[in-house]
């Protein structure tokens, strides 16, 4: 059975200490400033998204060539390509190719897909030992939690947090809040899991079909560490991962920087077109539940997400309520999407968790109608019956007292008398939602329609 | 020209006085405006909890009652996004009177900027006053541009509110972050709606905001509501008041 997740429950414990939520939207907000701000120095961005949409939902309706396309080119370069159905399978294939090379220490370079994929606990379970080597991966690894964010996952911790978690850890002073010294202090300590690791596990950020090889963007070039030093680099990612040419990464790299912190290009931007010397690389490529998106007429569009988390930035619920609210791998819109079409049971509140305001749509790269699928999720979820029944009462009684103006007048009549007159506790009480913490509209004498009347009589 | 005035239910029954500044306003500019009687709600609540599908005898209604006029105006740009763009499921693709009350609805503000293309508006109001753009009515009819896209600035309830005199519109820190209402959404996710409300008006009070005002009455409202608790200086007020100035019919 499916654990039910429960956003409004995840969000008030977040809401509730109020400094630290603020600091959190801070912290966010900084980050959609910086992204609008690079954004119009570029005149044809809007241009650019246009085109970004175009190329992946062009490749995303041809997927089986470019995917085909992407295996032949890659195999002529030396890569060996293996396609998984389900996590189970990516999982045992890694597991498989790492222990025919004897692995035993594996460094990682952040990929939502292995985090989609448990992959981690996967090959613990086999006695492997595998470290996160992205800075705020590695702090969310050591507390033993999921990332917060996908861009950066310890958004959520401050530098106490990570502080209090190094010196448990790593033994690092205790109190010692300096950014520098705790990044020196990781910095030290990851250099030393790169040199004894045995295989480099990276993701995917894009993949070329007519050149056969990978493109990782990263800003700590650890994914380049983890893929250079040990013989063995295993690439693991989603099939909606490929572009057709080359050239067309151009229209990407612009474009996932910008909208993901506001850079103009990622520190790396790393091309893996062939094993190291003397090395194996492997691209292990997974389907996990992605093909009924693409049958999908309301959803196809989310699978073109390029995961630059602008969506997150801009998202006035996700940045007050944090990324753990959402109970999904992915959080924030295009995870609330994502998650309400693979499990619509266990993410029934995630597409609720939203004003349906359309920034996340307007800051979107490639132009995911992000706000629409959400609205369109929840006529789904009422479709399927997911809904509450409380609700979907309200709503009917609602929709059927709409249908008789008179009725309707009467009732906002006896409201307007009866209200003003009732005491306090009648109105503000645990039944009232709305009433906890805001007053309610002062209840006027009369209503504009009867205005109208006196003024003009009933010609309508 | 007939003009269909379509005031929201809430608004009919808690805000008169805006609802008739509305009315005010479109016969200030010698508009034909005619209230049809039977509206009462366009489905939005519904719709936007999932229950579309139990609102599309309103949205029947609805074009029954206003498919006669020229012209549909209402001062709320959820209602009309909600028309323009939510409608559709319920009438074929060429349905002459969807189509029709489709393409001539439209937000007050909207209606006066682009339709009558207003440059003159006899008000006056002395205030320094911040603009809260609505979601719907900002990003979905566009009656500003969104701070996320890279288009030419523009904001036709700015236009209108400068030509009132005596105005002074105040730039706020965040130009167009949603206030959190959003139907429902103020009930089920009442904590992070009460947050994002407090921070809207916390972004009014320290940029010295008198008044604050807005193209959606349901937005304000959800704000006076804090306010009014936490008797916050600052004062709300539908646009169309300020806009109405002291006209008497």
């Amino acid at each position: 059975m499916s654990i039910l997740h429960n956003h409004p429950a995840k969000a008030k414990e977040f809401v509730a200490n109020d400094e630290r939520m603020h600091w959190h939207d801070q912290a966010l907000w900084f980050v959609r400033e910086k992204r609008d701000r690079i954004s119009k120095t570029i005149p044809e961005w809007e241009t650019l998204r246009k085109y970004a949409d175009q190329i992946k939902s062009h490749t995303m309706a041809n997927l089986d060539k470019y995917l085909l396309e992407f295996e032949k080119n890659a195999n002529a370069k030396g890569i060996k390509v293996h396609f998984a159905k389900d996590a189970q399978e990516h999982n045992e294939i890694v597991h498989r190719i790492l222990s025919e090379n004897n692995v035993k220490k594996v460094v990682k370079s952040k990929s939502m897909l292995t985090e989609e994929c448990h992959l981690n606990p996967y090959l613990e379970s086999k006695g492997m030992e595998v470290v996160d080597t992205d800075l705020g991966e590695r702090i969310v690894q050591l507390r033993n939690e999921p990332p917060s964010h996908i861009v950066l996952p310890a958004i959520h911790l401050k530098k106490q947090d990570v502080s209090d978690t190094f010196h448990k850890e790593m033994g690092t002073e205790k109190g010692n809040y300096d950014p520098t010294y705790l990044t020196r202090a990781a910095r030290e300590d990851l250099r030393q899991k790169f040199l004894d690791a045995d295989a480099g596990i990276t993701g995917v950020n894009f993949a070329i079909a007519n050149t056969g090889g990978v493109v990782v963007c990263t800003n700590e070039g650890n994914a380049d560490m983890g893929a250079s030093l040990p013989k063995l680099h295993i690439a693991c990612m989603g099939i909606e991962k490929v572009i057709p040419r080359l050239q067309d990464l151009s229209v990407f790299t612009r474009l996932l920087a910008r909208s993901a912190t506001g850079q103009a290009i990622t520190s790396y931007t790393s091309h893996f077109h062939g094993p190291v010397e003397g090395g194996q690389m492997h691209i292990v490529i997974v389907d996990n539940k992605r093909t009924p998106f693409l049958q999908s007429e309301s959803y196809k569009k989310a699978l073109n997400c390029i995961r630059c988390g602008a969506c997150m930035n801009t998202c006035p619920i996700y940045r007050r309520s944090g990324g753990h609210s959402y109970d999904y791998v992915i959080p924030g819109p295009i995870g609330s999407t994502l998650g309400t079409f693979r499990d619509p049971k266990k993410h029934k509140t995630l597409s609720f968790a939203c004003t349906l305001c359309g920034s996340c749509t307007n800051v979107c790269p490639v132009k995911i109608d992000l706000d629409s699928q959400l609205y369109t999720h929840r006529q789904d979820l009422r479709e399927m019956n997911i809904i509450s029944n409380q609700k979907r009462l309200s709503m009917q009684f609602a929709s059927w007292l709409m249908s008789k103006p008179a009725l309707f007048d009467f009732a906002g009549k006896i409201a307007r008398k009866v209200v003003p007159n009732l005491p306090k506790f009648m109105i503000y009480n645990r039944f009232n939602v709305w009433g906890k913490q805001r007053d309610l509209p002062d209840m006027p004498k009369k209503s504009f329609k009867e205005l109208y009347k006196e003024e003009f009589g009933n010609d309508k | 020209m007939k003009v269909g005035l379509f005031i929201p239910c809430f608004m009919n029954e808690l805000y008169p006085n805006s609802s008739m500044a509305t009315l005010k306003l479109l016969k200030k500019f010698n508009m034909d405006v005619e209230y049809p009687m039977d509206q009462t709600c366009c489905g939005q609540p519904m719709a936007n909890s999932g229950c579309s599908k139990d609102m599309k005898t309103l949205a029947l209604r609805f074009v029954e009652i206003f498919k006669k006029y020229d012209y549909i105006v209402a001062p709320t740009g959820s209602c009309v996004t909600m028309v323009k763009d939510h409608y559709e499921a319920f009438f074929d693709e060429d349905d002459k009177d969807y189509n029709k009350v489709k393409t001539s609805i439209y937000e007050v503000c909207e209606f006066l900027h682009d339709i009558i293309k207003v440059e003159k508006i006899d008000s006056y109001f002395p205030h320094k006053v911040g603009v809260h753009n609505s979601c719907h009515g900002h990003r979905g009819l566009k009656l500003g541009s969104a701070s996320e896209l890279n288009i030419p600035k523009n904001n036709k309830l700015k236009n209108l509110l400068n030509l009132v005199e005596g105005i002074e519109i105040v730039e706020l820190n965040r130009e167009d972050e949603c206030c959190g209402f959003g139907g429902t959404f103020a009930i089920t996710e009442e904590d992070i709606s009460v947050a994002m409300g407090k921070d809207r008006i916390k972004d009014h009070i320290d940029s010295n905001v008198e008044i604050m005002t807005g193209a959606d009455m349901s937005c304000l409202m959800h704000m006076q509501g804090l306010i009014n608790r936490e008797n916050k200086p600052l004062k709300v007020m539908h646009i169309t008041e300020i806009l109405a100035g002291k006209v008497q019919l």
